[in-house]
């Protein structure tokens, strides 16, 4: 079922925003392309209540607008494979993508993996992930209908999501580690006005407990050290992101590809990497802005550069 | 090929407690973007499975009560009875590799 059979011009590692702007502009190119996702098309959006920033889109559902992309991009001949990619090779001038489903032959290969939420890592956390402790408001925060929830985080995911969470919880505590906030104006003055949320500042949480489901959180001041309990019934954490780049410290990339200590790839201005054929675009890379508009838009520069540079580099 | 079909607090005893092969109960609401990509991979599972297992879903909207009982506070959620019994679960969107090997464990 893989594409080892033929080559590919094209294999896009990703199917967020960055991955299906590239599908879309390497079909445009006629090129044959093939577009890779392990998980959930859409990326960290299939996972966003609403997108209200993405121009000419004034509101839009972030599962829909994904499947809209993906739609579009298919409707002029992007393929699309569910897969996890476990390493790159490369062989004879080609990169090899090696995969769950079987190994892809590529000329140029463009990485769209995206970031993915970060854990907090504290006791308690695993265990009770699923039943309470949640990556994804819009997922679970219904179950929580007149019950007191807790968000982690003070960036545009913390408050979007605990904006979200509000439609159902009773009350809605927002801790943060710091006292003052990273996310966007707009956002900020929300939930400053939203009167079901309470900010809980200079405060991390050191452990969640509860029996078979979340009941309360143990928080530490950063300043005063003074430990405190909150009874919750959910904890939504959204405390920054990491880049999906850890399979390419493998193999004959190690050490090859230019990352900088989070991970993120650094790209010329053309989403080109050190290594000819292999681009990089959105939140893996070194400088994403991580919105949806400018990934779409890397997405876009590392299609038509990577068109190019088949054109130069395969012609007969 | 039936496609999973829908069960309900009403009948859940019925479909799912006292059925004679293992189910596999797909948890879901309309709202929820995860739950519309597990949907197609657990039909795709059901014909794969024909025979060995049944496959439904229930509305956690339309049907608390039942989504309450089995603790369900995160969807999407598989979760696999057997003789009454909850046997396996699978929370949140797993590429159906891993789900064929959760369902192959308890199956």
């Amino acid at each position: 079922m893989a594409g080892a059979q033929q080559p590919h011009d094209i294999v896009i590692i990703g199917a967020g925003p960055a991955g299906l702007a590239a599908g879309l502009y390497a079909a445009r190119a006629r090129r044959r392309t093939v577009l890779l996702e392990r998980a959930v098309t859409g990326g960290q959006i299939a996972l966003t209540s609403t997108v209200e920033n993405y121009p000419g889109v004034d509101e839009a559902d972030g599962f829909e607008l994904g499947q809209a992309m993906l739609r579009q991009a298919e409707k002029y001949g992007m393929a699309t494979a569910h897969a996890e990619v476990t390493g790159l090779e490369q062989r004879d001038g080609l990169h090899i993508v090696r995969t769950t489903q079987g190994d892809y032959t590529a000329k140029a290969v463009i990485l769209t993996g995206g970031a993915d939420y970060n854990r907090l890592g504290v006791p308690g956390e695993e265990r009770l992930t699923g039943r309470g402790v949640s990556y994804c408001a819009t997922c679970d925060a219904a179950f929580f209908k007149d019950q007191v929830c807790a968000v982690v985080g003070g960036g545009d995911a913390a408050l979007d999501e605990g904006l979200f969470v509000t439609r159902f919880a009773s009350k809605v505590y927002i801790i943060h580690r710091r006292d003052e906030l990273r996310a966007s104006k707009i956002l900020q003055e929300r939930a400053l006005a939203e009167p079901k949320i309470e900010f809980v500042w200079d405060t991390i949480v050191t452990e969640i407990e509860g029996d078979d489901s979340v009941e309360r959180l143990q928080l530490s001041s950063v300043k005063t050290e003074a430990a405190s309990t909150l009874d919750v019934a959910a904890v939504f954490i959204f405390i920054g992101l990491s880049p999906n780049t850890g399979y390419l410290n493998a193999g004959y990339l190690r050490g090859l590809l230019k990352m900088d200590e989070g991970g993120h790839i650094y790209v010329s201005d053309w989403m080109e990497t050190e290594i000819p054929g292999l681009f990089a675009a959105g939140d893996v890379r070194v400088n994403s802005a991580r919105q949806v508009v400018t990934s779409a838009g890397d997405g876009a520069t590392a299609a038509i550069r990577a068109d190019h540079y088949i054109t130069d580099t395969f012609k007969q | 090929m039936a496609k999973p079909r829908d069960v309900s607090d009403s009948d859940f005893e019925q479909e799912v407690l006292k059925a004679t092969k293992p189910v596999l109960v797909d948890f879901w609401a309309p709202w929820c973007g995860p739950c519309r990509m597990v949907a197609p991979v657990v039909e795709e599972l059901s014909e794969e499975y024909d025979g060995k297992m049944e496959f439904v879903k229930l509305n956690t909207d339309d049907n608390p009560i039942t989504a309450g009982k089995y603790g369900i506070r995160s969807i999407p959620t598989l979760l696999v009875f057997k003789e009454g019994e909850p046997v396996g679960k699978i929370v949140g969107f797993k590429p159906k590799s891993d789900m064929k090997k959760s369902l192959d464990a308890v199956v």
